[in-house]
């Protein structure tokens, strides 16, 4: 239903040192009926990618296409099938969410009483009803974002693109989202969302693709990308809290002992360790060699590996860690200036 | 629930094929709508863009209000000498602002929203601006039309008034699509504010809305007789003079510049082709950002 191939694009000069290659070779092919996630610290060039596939965009290089759709001859074709749900959501602050609808509506061309009547089921199905009529500046940022799904699906679009859907939002403003999503793709339409969230992707997504610093290094269902790692993993604490000189001791202890493929120090939760480890059988070795060392053993839980892992085995640094990298490096006016016609 | 389509899913492949007029017309009208909604609910731009140009025509008015008799051309009083300025200079600046709304709309993304929409032609964007724009600074001309005309400064009758509206019409066209044009060329609304405020006042101080040309220096002469804003207050002005005869616009001099005497007619052309020159001026920056 999607396809980008081979899509580059920079921003700035070429020669210029503050060029920034947002894409760089990235293809996707998103099957129809699909709830489609793509993954990525911030930076990762999620949004570059979702702004070329709905035309706001021109790629350096690359096809584009929607349903048979050539997005970059006919960009006009495309959008009747696109939905498009933005991250920065641009808002009429005067106008009520209703109003806003309708305008968008008629910027769809539908027959008004088609249109009002499809603002009403849209109202009803993202429970909009309590504050449709009053003002958008009056919204919180759930109220907003619900608004915005509203208008991405009101042309009843084949394809729709939501670029970080949930980012910032209370749980039930998240939940009503989720919960369209999954029906949407089983009612048939193809749906591709950015995030950043793992869990959200794991719980949402049908298929997946990782990118990272504009390429994609990862692609298919997440349980085929977890199944590929293999093994189990084992998050072990000594006590509540440890200190890194026992944990690396017990690092060495754990890591002659056969079974365990890798023990990383989990800084953040206490200098817990992070094991790999290869089936049960392991974990009871494990637990009889602390013995015989004499330590104590405040948790031991085991896992099945998550989509941070694979991120970690793909990249060699776990998402928390890519997302405080750039954290400091964004440049918010050349952003805008990016997003800004 | 009335609908047979589950709330959700796509629609089949149809083809809408409705005409590209009707298309157009929609999603121009809607936007249209749009900026009026705004306007309603924040009448402030209309409240203030009716209320300075009174204070202008009252106190401006009464500035010379003991002038010797027969010191202007003509020989009216200055107030009814100063009504014809101050309605171009009320168009004026309500059309110079025509590109804020559309600033505000790039800044804040909203444009983008309706760039990913499946516009019949992105022309409609300028079209509602330009829509909008002209009836706002009518509106705002004509009230003050009208309350010169309460003032004593005169009323220009049936066929006068329809020249002026006219005037008006092609000035405003030609400031509507320089302040577009310049909505999309700088980088963002306070670079047009401020362009808008260093244009606004210069351009009423060399025109002859506040003083005829033969009161001027030459140099100032000059530039007044080359403003634009003077080829839509003389023909006003003389609509305003008296009784209009139509079969005498192409004839009878309303303007006498340095260069030489011209006609309403003569003006009317000068403004038809500003406004045609700016429009096909800008419209390869507009086609730029807007594709």
């Amino acid at each position: 239903m999607i396809e980008l191939h081979n899509l580059s694009k920079r921003y700035g000069s070429g020669g210029r040192s503050d060029a920034v290659l947002a894409l760089d070779g990235v293809s996707l092919t998103v099957p129809s009926g699909c709830l489609y996630g793509l993954l990525g610290p911030n930076g990762a060039g999620k949004t570059t990618a979702l702004r070329i596939l709905c035309t706001l965009l021109a790629p350096d290089a690359g096809q584009v296409r929607v349903a048979g759709v050539d997005a970059l001859d006919d960009p006009r074709g495309a959008r009747r099938l696109l939905g498009y749900v933005a991250q920065e959501v641009a808002i009429d602050k005067i106008l009520s969410g209703r109003e806003l609808l309708a305008l968008q509506g008629d910027l769809h061309h539908l027959p008004r009483q088609e249109r009002n009547a499809r603002i009403e089921e849209l109202i009803g199905l993202l429970e909009m009803e309590a504050w449709i009529d009053r003002r958008c500046g009056t919204y919180s940022g759930g109220m907003r974002r619900r608004l915005d799904l509203a208008t991405g699906l009101l042309h009843r679009p084949r394809v729709l693109v939501l670029d970080e859907p949930t980012v910032g939002l209370d749980i039930e403003s998240r939940a009503t989202i989720w919960r369209v999503l999954q029906q949407l793709r089983d009612q048939g339409t193809t749906v591709l969302l950015s995030s950043h969230y793992l869990e959200e992707v794991d719980a949402l997504a049908d298929r997946l693709a990782i990118l990272e610093a504009g390429r994609v290094i990862a692609e298919g269902t997440p349980a085929d990308l977890k199944g590929a790692l293999g093994g189990d993993r084992v998050t072990l604490r000594i006590r509540e809290f440890s200190d890194e000189q026992e944990a690396v001791r017990v690092r060495s202890l754990l890591q002659a002992c056969q079974g365990v493929r890798q023990v990383v120090i989990n800084r953040a939760q206490g200098y817990s360790l992070n094991l790999v480890v290869d089936g049960d059988a392991v974990i009871e070795r494990l637990r009889h060699q602390l013995a015989d060392a004499d330590l104590p053993v405040f948790a031991l839980a085991q896992s099945r590996a998550s989509l941070d892992d694979v991120y970690l085995q793909a990249t060699g640094r776990t998402l928390q860690d890519a997302e405080l990298a750039v954290a400091g490096q964004r440049d918010a006016k050349a952003e805008r200036k990016q997003a800004m016609r | 629930m009335t609908s047979a389509t589950p709330a959700l899913s796509p629609l089949p492949e149809t083809s809408v094929s409705s005409s590209a007029l009707a298309e157009i017309s929609q999603e121009t009208l809607a936007l249209t709508r749009r900026l009026f909604v705004q306007l309603i609910r924040r009448p402030s731009t209309l409240v203030a863009g009716v209320l300075q140009p009174l204070i202008w025509l009252v106190l401006f008015g009464a500035l010379f209000a003991k002038a010797p008799a027969g010191l202007l051309p003509g020989g009216g009083s200055y107030g009814r000498f100063l009504g014809a300025g101050v309605i171009v200079f009320t168009a004026f600046s309500a059309a110079l602002n025509a590109g804020l709304p559309v600033m505000f709309d790039r800044e804040f993304g909203f444009l983008n929203r309706l760039l990913v929409a499946p516009l019949r032609s992105r022309s409609s964007i300028v079209l509602a601006s330009v829509l909008y724009i002209t009836s706002l600074s009518l509106v705002q001309s004509l009230a003050i039309v009208g309350t010169a005309g309460v003032l004593g400064y005169g009323w220009p009758g049936a066929t006068g008034l329809a020249l002026v509206v006219i005037t008006l019409l092609l000035l405003v066209f030609a400031v509507t699509a320089l302040s577009l044009g310049l909505a999309f060329l700088l980088p963002g609304h306070i670079e047009l504010i401020a362009v808008i405020f260093v244009a606004n006042l210069p351009l009423l101080f060399a025109s002859t809305a506040l003083a005829p040309i033969s009161f001027m220096p030459t140099w100032l002469g000059w530039l007044a007789a080359l403003n634009p804003l003077t080829f839509a207050i003389e023909p006003i002005r003389s609509a305003y003079a008296g009784d209009l005869v139509l079969s005498r616009i192409a004839t009878d001099v309303v303007l006498e510049a340095p260069y030489g005497s011209l006609t309403t007619a003569n003006c009317l052309a000068i403004l038809t082709a500003l406004a045609v020159g700016l429009f096909l001026l800008i419209r390869p920056l507009l086609d730029r950002k807007l594709s």
